[in-house]
């Protein structure tokens, strides 16, 4: 008796764990068509050999130069001791020790205050925040304490070495927790500087120039990039400077605006209104959120007196109303059509209803026709 | 005018001054100056008097550390072999209820394989299994009763299994299709029920937490003979909403069971990353709260654990904290490969050697009550109805796109309205580039 069970209970087991261990993946993002396509950026010349790398590589690579050169840096967060749940801090531990690259335990308020105190005491702290989604337990400690920190201390004290890294946007199947475009709320927040790269290239060079610049960062990686973007990387050390917006394209008849993953689409868009209706765009990624670079969205605006601006987040109170707002106000009389804005609706992000959530290409051509037919 | 003013301010320095006087009254009543017994006769000792204060005064400088105290026991009323190792433990369950948790357990099990399969082929967009923590769910769910208000993770779909939740229910919640309950605006393994009393799920860790703290004192105002249940993982402990609910639950005096399942792992993170303590359970006390460890593989200990808890919950209007010590035997998610940061050996250890639906299996073969024959009968049952459910989720449509604009508020504000109707238009007007076969028409 005893022995047909364990035989028949053992039998029923092993099937049921080769069933449980098997197949395996290593990041959220599954290879899912994405809403974009992706054009890869060319790397400056000056700053010298590159290497093939996708969007997480070349955050590992910034985060390598930064661990090597700055004896003070340290990296924590959830699960980064492995490599991260989207790997972007793969080998680190391993390379620099336990000491500098660790788990931290599951708090984000934790994380971020720890890392401001870290930054306080002399340390470059490099957090991650899993998801974006997942920041606001941390609100607390970026908009009331790193935001303010040298302000209410008259500069006694800062906590300028801080940087959060945390992925952002949508990735095709998110829903409301993995898909968020927070960005907005940290834009209200002065004392805060909030970059979001568009690919491999933008993404190590602003990163770099985040952790060393004297003030507290958010940085938000847009997290359907990770593989989805792949470069030819410099793969030594170069900066990007921050709160410069960068003109990719330049044209005649519309200025786009966009960050993140959002360019892409607008690249696709402006490659569009040339082809079919031979409109000439220009099209710009703003890069740094806050402070953000006025002059180069206001010097296109002038140019070509039409503008779309698109952001996935929600249409109310998202960026876009705050550049739409600075652009009427500060150069009137060379718009010749209202501002247009193309937006995640004001809804939170929903499962199956993403490709209808989304502000695609198809939405933004409406949008550019109708700021030529205005 | 300012006469009157400063009256007052007197007025107020005066009773402020007599309750101070009555309040050290008070004290001086209450506290228990005693004479000692020691060498050293006629000197009076005192105690503490601390707001809140229960303890004496010492003169020997010593730390409490944390190392010299005895781990917190883990309670077990099932052996390995699925033996009742005290008899006075023995719940006594009824054959058929037995049976249902096994059934529930080893459906549990069968959905699992088949959605993370259907997952791996890209039918559904993402899926959490719940293998090795099967007995957490059956022994907790069968203990409270069906109208308590269950607050979970996400790792406790047998708690839903258990109080019926159909498996065309799960499987329609997944495919985020029509029959969704949840409208397709979640990803999959975001169920909820208001029928059966489960809150729906939300994927931010731990906030369910003191909400779930919040209803039962209000079940305990409404003088409800109910209780919350909230489910939540080692990892998310560590957030500080969890010290919230604890705290609050503590203080406000609310019929809640915590329910810790200490899976090992949060994601690849193992609790020595995670804590120092003495897991979970050990923080009970510190809040004022009931606490026990049990055996999460052990679906009896969990069992007698929860309805135990539950009768405190409703007797003494307090809360109890229970840690389920179980083991995360699955991935993470399908999101994640858990090979990177943990050996085959040690998941095939827990698999193997200590399983939950292994134990109860053990158990009801030593009652007479299973045998080969049932399982493989029952086994193939479950596959059947698991692939029929299956089935017929899989073709149906997703909700009509107007779905995304309900329920943000009770009624669509003006913005709302206007903002759906140019989505329609819109979309009406791109036919061909959106999915709209694969929802139901929009009006
Ligand atoms: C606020 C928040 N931070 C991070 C995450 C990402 N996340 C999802 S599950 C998880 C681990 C949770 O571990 P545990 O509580 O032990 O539950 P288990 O998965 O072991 O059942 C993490 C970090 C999240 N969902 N919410
Ligand atoms: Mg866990």
């Amino acid at each position: 008796m005893a022995l047909t069970l364990r035989t028949f209970v053992s039998a029923v087991r092993s099937l049921s764990l080769q069933h449980r261990l098997h197949g395996r993946n290593v990041a959220l993002v599954t290879s899912r068509g994405v809403h974009f396509s992706y054009v890869p950026d060319s790397p400056n010349p000056s700053d010298g050999a590159t290497t093939r790398m996708n969007f997480f590589q070349s955050i590992t690579s910034a985060l390598d130069i930064c661990l090597e050169k700055d004896s003070t840096a340290v990296i924590f967060g959830e699960d980064v001791a492995f490599g991260g749940v989207f790997r972007c801090t793969v080998g680190l531990r391993d390379k620099y020790g336990a000491d500098r690259v660790f788990n931290s335990p599951l708090s984000e308020q934790g994380i971020v205050a720890f890392g401001i105190g870290m930054a306080v005491a002399g340390s470059t702290a490099i957090a991650e925040i899993q998801f974006a989604d997942y920041i606001f337990p941390a609100f607390d400690q970026l908009r009331n304490e790193a935001a303010m920190f040298r302000y209410r201390t008259g500069n006694l004290f800062d906590c300028g070495s801080l940087t959060v890294r945390t992925p952002c946007m949508a990735v095709g199947h998110g829903a409301l927790y993995h898909s968020q475009s927070v960005e907005a709320f940290f834009a209200h927040c002065p004392g805060l500087k909030v970059v979001i790269p568009r690919g491999p290239i933008q993404a190590k060079g602003l990163l770099l120039a985040c952790m060393r610049d004297p003030n507290p960062c958010v940085f938000f990686e847009p997290k359907i990039l990770y593989r989805a973007a792949i470069e030819d990387v410099p793969t030594g050390d170069y900066e990007i400077p921050l709160s410069k917006a960068e003109v990719m394209l330049e044209g005649t008849d519309v200025t786009l605006i966009g960050w993140g993953t959002q360019v892409h689409v607008l690249r696709e868009v402006a490659e569009m209104a040339q082809d079919k209706f031979n409109i000439s765009c220009e099209l710009i990624d703003l890069r740094t959120i806050l402070p953000w670079d006025k002059d180069t969205i206001l010097n296109s605006a002038a140019k070509t007196g039409r503008v779309l601006i698109s952001h996935e987040a929600p249409m109310t109170m998202g960026f876009a109303a705050e550049i739409a707002t600075t652009i009427q106000s500060e150069c009137f009389l060379n718009l010749e059509a209202p501002i247009e804005r193309v937006c995640g609706y004001d809804t939170p992000f929903p499962h199956v209803f993403e490709p209808f959530y989304m502000p695609d290409k198809w939405q933004c051509m409406t949008a550019i026709k109708k700021l030529l037919n205005y | 005018m300012l006469n009157i003013a400063r009256f007052a301010a007197r007025a107020t320095l005066v009773g402020a001054s007599e309750t101070i006087q009555r309040t050290t009254a008070c004290y001086f009543h209450r506290s228990s100056i005693i004479q000692s017994s020691g060498s050293n006769p006629g000197r009076f000792e005192d105690k503490p008097e601390f707001p809140g204060s229960r303890s004496q005064y010492v003169s020997k400088l010593e730390f409490i550390e944390p190392e010299s105290q005895e781990g917190i026991p883990v309670y077990r009323v099932l052996n390995r072999e699925g033996n009742i190792i005290e008899e006075s433990e023995d719940p006594k369950l009824p054959k058929e209820i037995v049976t249902k948790m096994y059934r529930d357990m080893t459906l549990l099990n069968t959905m699992d394989k088949v959605l993370y399969e259907s997952q791996r082929q890209g039918r559904i967009s993402f899926y959490m299994t719940n293998y090795g923590e099967e007995g957490t769910h059956m022994g907790s769910a069968a203990a409270l009763d069906p109208s308590d208000l269950v607050y979970g993770q996400y790792r406790e779909a047998g708690v839903l299994l258990w109080r019926g939740f159909s498996l065309d229910q799960f499987m329609n919640q997944c495919y985020g299709n029509a029959h969704d309950l949840g409208k397709g605006r979640q990803m999959p393994v975001h169920y909820g029920s208001k029928d059966l009393n489960f809150v729906t799920i939300s994927s931010p860790l731990a906030t369910q937490m003191p909400q779930a703290a919040g209803s039962a004192y209000a079940f305990k105002l409404q003088k409800k003979d109910n209780v919350v249940i909230c489910y939540f993982g080692e990892g998310a402990a560590s957030e500080g909403d969890a010290h919230a609910a604890l705290n609050f639950a503590a203080v406000l005096d609310c019929p809640i069971i915590f329910f810790c399942r200490n899976n090992g792992y949060a994601i690849s993170t193992p609790t020595k990353d995670q804590y120092r303590g003495d897991g979970i359970a050990s923080r009970g006390p510190g809040y004022g709260i009931s606490t026990i460890r049990v055996d999460g593989n052990d679906p009896f200990a969990v069992y007698n654990a929860t309805k135990a808890a539950r009768k405190t919950c409703l007797s003494q209007n307090r809360p109890v904290l229970i840690e389920a010590m179980t083991y995360r035997i699955g991935h993470h998610s399908t999101s994640d490969d858990s090979s990177a940061y943990r050996s085959v050996d040690e998941v095939s250890y827990w698999d193997r050697q200590d399983n939950p639906i292994t134990r109860l299996r053990h158990f009801m073969v030593n009652q007479g009550w299973w045998d080969e024959e049932a399982e493989k009968e029952w086994m193939l049952d479950a596959r059947k109805r698991v692939m029929k459910a299956f089935a017929e989720a899989e073709p149906r449509k997703r909700p009509s796109p107007e779905e995304l604009f309900n329920d943000v508020y009770d009624e669509l504000p003006p913005m709302l309205q206007q903002q759906m109707k140019e989505m329609k238009e819109h979309v009406m007007q791109h036919k061909e580039h959106y999915p709209l076969e694969q929802y139901e028409k929009m009006t």
